[in-house]
């Protein structure tokens, strides 16, 4: 019942793979003629943008979907699967994007769960968690047996998870997105401890959109584009920027300048000139997105802002003259516990710069951002905005002072699902003029408006009367930015922008976020992803356990200064960064 | 590469507060001082009026055992996240069916039998609308309340009569001669004695045994169950069905032992106290037991009132003690530590 065992006894050549995998969802092919191979001790970075098709090679892999054409092979031989059992019986296991785990029960019980070791119909305690301990040290996965999975960080979390596999006797291990929610500390832990289990002759597919880890950590590449392998790849043969090109299909400049003006700093993208009349339509939506982009970007540039003595933004000395438009003192806040999350937080955000909250999140994050809008009782401290007091402030009047909101969830309080997209585009006013008069809504001036919005800001969409649950991802965030955007806003308070969207969307949303900067809007990011917090900001603010434990220049820290921070180093708490 | 283990738990350091003796939760040490206070009133009363003691401690049992009967009902449910709110009709039908049996036959046993056969298709029911049809929780159990109420008044025949005394009292050897607890708890009738058994057994299956843990787990995540291969669906069914049996024994109890006849409506809302009884227990047989015993107590405490004329005024305001104890009991609850109810309680599974 060894792990290593049995991967000692007999080695196969190939653990995992599938060739020539198709499978179409009605006429969306997710998967078009796709072949990949893992061999032992390998790790294989399987890369590609949200849709890329990337879930669902994996998942047929897996036994979850049954391909219409292809070969599936586990440990040299073909199988049919037809359901996760299957593969987990012949030791593919996977590390689920969302943890597949009981929050209130201890990480022994979750890890044996559904395969217990029994005595009379009653679980064996003791020789369950003898084997998870024995598993643990083998692999140097750490974890506290007794532990509810719910009092652990995230890091552990996983660890429970990888273990819930390693128990099952998993020679191949498919991690989806495994870094999503790690601290830079944790995903370099995590990627040392699957390091060591390729030193046991495990196999690992390594599913990301993160560029930096595959250089890292990945032995093997597969890009994946459209359903099509796109290229298959070492790090030692290629570079970040050209999996990128790859991911994308065209050259992608995320970083921009984010020193540079609106003026100058948009639009250096290099624009792939399409001149082969393409047929594929998604081709051509891309270009559409870059044109559009483009044309807005220049005629934003060439209108006269109220704001139109921009300066350059990128000296502090500049924008320490300029005036306080946010001012958070001694804010405190609980969560949905009743603990306090925010902890006598200070915090100022000036006309014309962008604050980024770097951290981990649950450390409060979530809760100041709720405490300024007016979504959250704030127990103790003062929110000013634009000089004005908005301390216990109803979401209403936070809106009417001039600030804009992007929330975090984006299903849950940045959109009405059944609502239109019409609808959806005026939540924040459509009580005020021009958008409703004497009590009753005017449809025409609405609609109007959201057909503006849905031009400026390139929002797919059939028409404005499509339900907003219809979008995609990417395009129902695009519509939450163009409805805070076309209102004439002082502060923007955006919270993890551009979570969960392709890499085309990110593009535009951070461009129009540095544009409002450089119109003169204070802007308070925050996210879970430190390269977007580095990439937009012009201060980081790195929040840890409900207060700001440092205010850093992102021109000068480093990632790694920036992660221990993230990680309580500021606090002394050295443990807590050996235990991510 | 061994991390240390000891840190790994991290993130609330020093949560548990250590009052009472070593490793007891603040619960733990509330729960044992309550008994001993408990203990030493009841002590004090009997010591005072043993008759009266007697008769209240009897009638607190008497009435504990077909609440607690049914919040195990609703627990099982719940953990598995099903809402049960038709435990009143599994007890009225059950109960209807038991009498009818027993009268008809001649035998109280093969009444018990019917009356648990039909808490068990009734419960079956509940499953197939709840977690087959993923029906509405809510509606499915109030179609249970009507249709019980329903049928058996249709075919309740005032005529009919047990035909033969109700289930007596055992004497349970010496133990029924102990003072205080010897009458209110050794010598009570069968299925009594047979609640009793089944709170234990059902606590020890539902925190230890491999059974329990899944039962969890599919009332928590039941997706992350059927990840590791457990039948969400096909487990949740069982459970509802066989909780369905606990409600049946209920009716029977009510109808053969604690009252010896059928009347329309008989239950009487106590369907729906055993949900409250089941919160207030915690989710946990030896909690709700405990719980039922308090609501049975005040239940008691109001019938010896009514009995002795204790008050100068209107009986029926008597009556309303235990529902204005319940619900004293039941906000007060919710200022100390509210419990949290199983993530999945209420949303129908469905297979992908």
């Amino acid at each position: 019942m060894s792990a290593a065992g049995t991967a000692g006894a007999v080695t196969p050549s190939v653990l995992l793979a599938g060739y020539g995998i198709t499978k179409r969802f009605g006429s969306v092919v997710a998967n078009d003629d796709v072949t990949m191979e893992l061999r032992p001790g390998r790790i294989l970075a399987l890369l590609g943008e949200n849709g890329a098709g990337k879930s669902t090679l994996v998942n047929v892999l897996f036994g979850l979907h049954r391909p219409d054409a292809g070969r599936v092979v586990i440990a040299d031989e073909s199988v049919e699967l037809s359901s996760p059992h299957d593969a987990i019986a012949r030791g593919v296991g996977m590390v689920h994007q969302h943890f597949q785990l009981v929050p209130p029960m201890s990480v022994v019980r979750n890890i044996v769960l559904g395969a217990e070791p029994r005595k009379l119909g009653m679980i064996d305690v003791a020789q369950a968690r003898r084997r998870v301990m024995d598993l643990a040290d083998r692999f140097g996965l750490g974890v506290d047996p007794d532990a509810a999975v719910e009092d652990l960080p995230v890091g552990a979390q996983q660890r429970v998870e990888i273990l819930k596999a390693l128990y099952r006797d998993a020679r191949v291990l498919i991690a989806d997105e495994p870094t999503a929610v790690l601290t830079p500390q944790e995903t370099d832990h995590l990627l040392d401890v699957l390091r060591g289990l390729t030193a046991q002759g495990v196999g690992i597919v390594f599913i990301t959109h993160k560029l930096r880890e595959v250089m890292a950590a990945a032995d093997d590449i597969v890009v994946l584009r459209e359903g099509k392998v796109v290229g298959a790849t070492t790090p030692a043969q290629t570079s970040e920027a050209a999996l990128a090109e790859l991911m994308v299909g065209r050259a992608v400049d995320l970083h921009g300048d984010r020193f540079e003006s609106g003026a100058t700093g948009v639009g250096t993208a290099p624009v792939a000139p399409r001149a082969d009349g393409t047929t594929d339509d998604r081709r051509a939506d891309e270009e559409t997105t870059r044109s559009a982009a483009a044309d807005e970007t220049s005629s934003a540039v060439a209108d006269p802002m109220p704001h139109a003595t921009h300066v350059e933004s990128s000296a502090a000395a500049e924008i320490v003259e300029r005036p306080v438009v946010l001012d958070i003192a001694g804010l405190c806040a609980d969560d949905d516990r009743g603990q306090r999350a925010v902890d006598e937080l200070s915090l100022t955000v000036r006309a014309g710069e962008i604050v980024g909250v770097a951290g981990v999140e649950g450390n409060g994050q979530r809760e100041l951002v709720e405490a300024i809008t007016g979504l959250r009782h704030a127990t103790a401290g003062t929110v000013s905005i634009s000089d004005r007091d908005a301390s216990g402030a109803r979401p209403r009047q936070v809106t009417v002072i001039g600030v804009g909101h992007i929330p975090e969830d984006r299903a849950k309080h940045g959109l009405i699902g059944a609502y239109s997209v019409a609808d959806n585009s005026v939540l924040n006013r459509y009580f005020k003029r021009p958008f409703a008069a004497g009590g009753m809504l005017r449809r025409d001036r609405i609609d109007s408006h959201a057909r503006d919005v849905v031009a400026t800001f390139d929002v797919r969409t059939p028409d404005v009367d499509s339900p907003a649950d219809s979008l995609s991802g990417g395009n129902k965030q695009k519509l939450i930015v163009g409805r805070e955007f076309s209102d004439d806003i002082d502060l923007l308070i955006a919270a993890q922008p551009t979570r969960g969207i392709d890499i085309g969307a990110i593009e535009f949303i951070w461009r129009r976020i540095r544009e409002r900067r450089d119109e003169g809007t204070a802007v308070l990011l925050v996210s879970a992803e430190l390269d977007e917090v580095l990439a937009l900001s012009d201060r980081v603010a790195v929040m840890y356990e409900g207060r700001i434990v440092a205010t850093v220049d992102p021109r000068t820290a480093t990632r790694e200064e920036i992660g221990l921070l993230m990680a309580g180093a500021a606090h002394g708490a050295a443990s807590s960064v050996a235990d991510g | 590469m061994t991390l240390p283990t000891t840190d790994t738990s991290g993130g609330t350091p020093g949560r548990r507060v250590g009052v009472g003796p070593a490793g007891w939760s603040p619960q733990r040490v509330w729960s044992v001082a309550g008994a001993v206070v408990l203990v030493a009133l009841v002590w004090g009363f009997y010591a005072w009026d043993g008759a009266q003691t007697t008769a209240v401690l009897g009638g607190t049992v008497r009435a504990a055992t077909l609440l607690v009967l049914g919040a195990m009902c609703g627990m099982i449910g719940e953990r598995s996240g099903i809402v049960n709110i038709g435990i009143e009709g599994q007890f009225l039908m059950s109960a209807f069916m038991a009498f009818t049996v027993a009268s008809m036959s001649g035998s109280l046993f093969l009444g018990v039998v019917a009356g648990v056969s039909t808490g068990l298709a009734m419960g079956s029911m509940l499953a197939a609308m709840s977690v087959g049809l993923r029906t509405d929780q809510i509606i499915a159990g109030t179609v249970l309340n009507i249709a019980a109420l329903g049928l058996t008044s249709f075919f309740y025949d005032r005529g009919r009569s047990l035909g033969q005394p109700k289930y007596q009292s055992i004497e349970l050897g010496p133990l029924a001669d102990l003072p205080v607890v010897g009458t209110a708890v050794f010598n009570r009738p069968p299925l009594t004695y047979l609640a009793l058994v089944l709170v234990v057994v059902l606590h020890v299956l539902l925190l230890r045994s491999v059974w329990g843990m899944r039962t969890t787990a599919i009332g928590e995540h039941p997706g992350a169950a059927a990840t590791v291969g457990i039948d969400v669906i096909r487990l949740r069914y069982w459970n509802v069905t066989l909780a369905g049996g606990l409600a049946g024994l209920g009716g029977a109890y009510l109808a053969l032992e604690s009252v010896g006849t059928f009347t329309r409506a008989m239950s009487g809302g106590r369907g729906f106290l055993a949900l409250a009884v089941m919160i207030f227990g915690r989710r946990t047989p030896l909690g709700a037991y405990a719980a039922a015993l308090f609501f049975g107590f005040t239940t008691a405490l109001q019938g010896q009132f009514q009995l002795n004329d204790t008050f100068d005024i209107p009986a029926q305001f008597v009556g309303m003690l235990p529902f204005v104890v319940t619900i004293i009991v039941v906000a007060a609850a919710g200022l100390f530590g509210r419990m949290r109810d199983p993530a999945a309680l209420g949303q129908p599974y469905e297979v992908r």
